[in-house]
């Protein structure tokens, strides 16, 4: 078997330019998903059972089921219903991008809320207890003692699923979204070169992933920053 | 100091606490007075921590009364943060915030509970941080302080509010011993200044010369109450006996 330098070096543009659809179901599932994650995060820890079991049944279900099936189900089934088609959504869940985002970020969001509640849980209960000593409320102890903490926790694990988030992105092709996974099987379909297209294709994710590493290693390091005893400029 | 016109500021009649079906308290009854100092002392496990637990209300009691300053204690939240305002609390393992600067562990209740302006808190913190001889640990993180340091950052903060009354829950057990004195030295001086003090220690030095009352817990009971004097030269329980030949022969 030969390996067609030459393919890749004409292709990988035409991929590059699935580049910016990649980006965008990125941000904007990533930024609904946490919008939503928090939501549910909300709910898990409200202590009321009427809102902590509604969130803990969606997290089950959408952690349970495969995201392509999600996916399918946004997009093959909602349009059956006449109310989607009614509804002021219809503009945005008839673009198979809306249902991809739609898709991405209600499957991010049961994710991450978990991710989040994790990074709740590991807020030490005794600095609680010393803001409730202070006489500070139930609200200003989450927003000034525990978001600030958890968030710092949760970091490293939320890293991972932006990165899942990033290989989810590739499933929007099998909806005929032009991402840089679907112009790769578009240009495999022409070419009859997967092996070329494919590697080349994964390399860019490759290189895609190690930026979002080295972004959220900053940003772990900046939120970190108490967390380090030596003071180097002193 | 037992000035018997001093009012009175603590209460606690007939409290008791349960956990699940542990009883952590029974039946407890203690008064302490504007400017007293009060230490508890007895085994591990007796109810120490919960006893002064209770008068903030980081545990509720489950019978009896419990009156801060003439303010009982319910379950009404407002009237809870009222009173926690005025009770300070010292923890054995500091519990300051990891992610705030010193300074900002000594501003953030006073603007959010007390709501001073940001210049008068930090004027105060400042304060507070020179009375526990630290102010120039003011920009660091609580991670790059010692342990006593760090516990006399948190008698700060808990300083900053202005308290009327403050807890100690074995303030210094968590320490190097080296490190005890530096902290017992700032609790002596909050004591000359009058301050009401419930401190649960087996310093018992600290006890012979700073507290008003030494008061021996086990089981759940206060077993005995008496002045250092009496409460060391001659224990009047079995169990304080035990407990004091126990402590003061190492
Ligand atoms: N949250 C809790 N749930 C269940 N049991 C508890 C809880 N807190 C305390 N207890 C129990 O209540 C009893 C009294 O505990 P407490 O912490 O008041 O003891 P202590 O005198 O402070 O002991 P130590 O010297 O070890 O700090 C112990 O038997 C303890 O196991
Ligand atoms: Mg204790």
């Amino acid at each position: 078997m030969s390996f067609d330098l030459h393919l890749i070096v004409e292709s990988l543009p035409v991929m590059m330019m699935g580049l910016g659809i990649t980006i965008k179901l990125l941000i904007i599932s990533g930024v609904l998903g946490l919008v939503l994650a928090i939501f549910l995060l909300l709910m898990r820890i409200s202590g009321k059972w009427y809102l902590n079991f509604p969130a803990q049944m969606y997290i089950y279900v959408f952690r349970g089921t495969p995201i392509l099936v999600q996916i399918f189900i946004v997009y093959y089934g909602l349009p059956q219903f006449e109310v989607v088609r009614d509804s002021v959504f219809w503009p945005i869940l008839r673009e198979p991008t809306g249902c991809a985002i739609l898709a991405l970020s209600l499957n991010t969001g049961a994710y991450v809320s978990e991710i989040l509640r994790g990074g709740v849980l590991g807020v030490s209960k005794g600095l609680l207890e010393a803001g409730s000593a202070l006489g500070m409320s139930a609200y200003h102890k989450f927003v000034y003692i525990t978001a600030p903490i958890a968030t710092r926790l949760a970091l490293p694990a939320y890293s991972n699923d932006v990165i899942s988030l990033l290989k989810s992105t590739a499933l929007a092709s099998t909806i005929t979204i032009a991402d840089m996974t679907g112009i790769a099987r578009t240009i495999v379909a022409d070419t009859y070169a997967p092996y070329e297209i494919f590697i080349s294709l994964a390399i860019v994710y490759l290189i895609f992933t190690f930026g979002i590493q080295k972004l959220f290693g900053l940003i772990e390091r900046y939120l970190g920053r108490y967390t380090i005893r030596e003071q180097p400029h002193e | 100091m037992n000035d018997s016109t001093n009012k009175t500021l603590i209460t606690m009649e007939g409290v008791t606490k349960f956990f699940g079906p542990f009883q952590a308290l029974k039946n407890i009854n203690l008064k302490v007075r504007k400017g007293e100092k009060i230490v508890v002392c007895g085994p591990s496990g007796s109810g120490k921590s919960t006893l002064i637990r209770c008068i903030n209300r980081l545990e509720k009691h489950n019978e009896g009364q419990i009156l801060i300053d003439g303010k009982e204690l319910t379950d009404q939240v407002k009237d809870i943060n009222a009173v926690r305002r005025e009770v300070g609390m010292v923890f054995q393992s500091f519990n300051l915030f990891p992610h705030m600067t010193i300074l900002k562990n000594l501003m953030l209740a006073q603007q959010l509970v007390r709501k001073i302006s940001k210049t008068e808190a930090k004027d105060t913190a400042i304060k507070y941080l020179e009375r526990v001889k630290i102010p120039e640990q003011a920009e660091k993180y609580p991670i790059q302080l010692s342990g006593g340091q760090q516990q006399r950052v948190a008698i700060a903060r808990a300083l900053c509010m202005k308290p009327k009354i403050m807890l100690f829950d074995e303030p210094t057990s968590a320490l190097d011993p080296e490190m005890i004195n530096e902290v017992l030295e700032v609790m002596v001086d909050l004591a000359k200044e009058g301050m009401t003090m419930i401190c649960v220690t087996h310093e018992m030095g600290f006890a012979r010369s700073v507290a008003d009352r030494v008061i021996f817990m086990d089981m759940g009971e206060i077993i005995e109450e008496a002045p250092p004097k009496e409460f060391f030269n001659n224990p009047q329980n079995t169990r304080t006996r035990n407990f004091l030949s126990q402590i003061l022969s190492h």
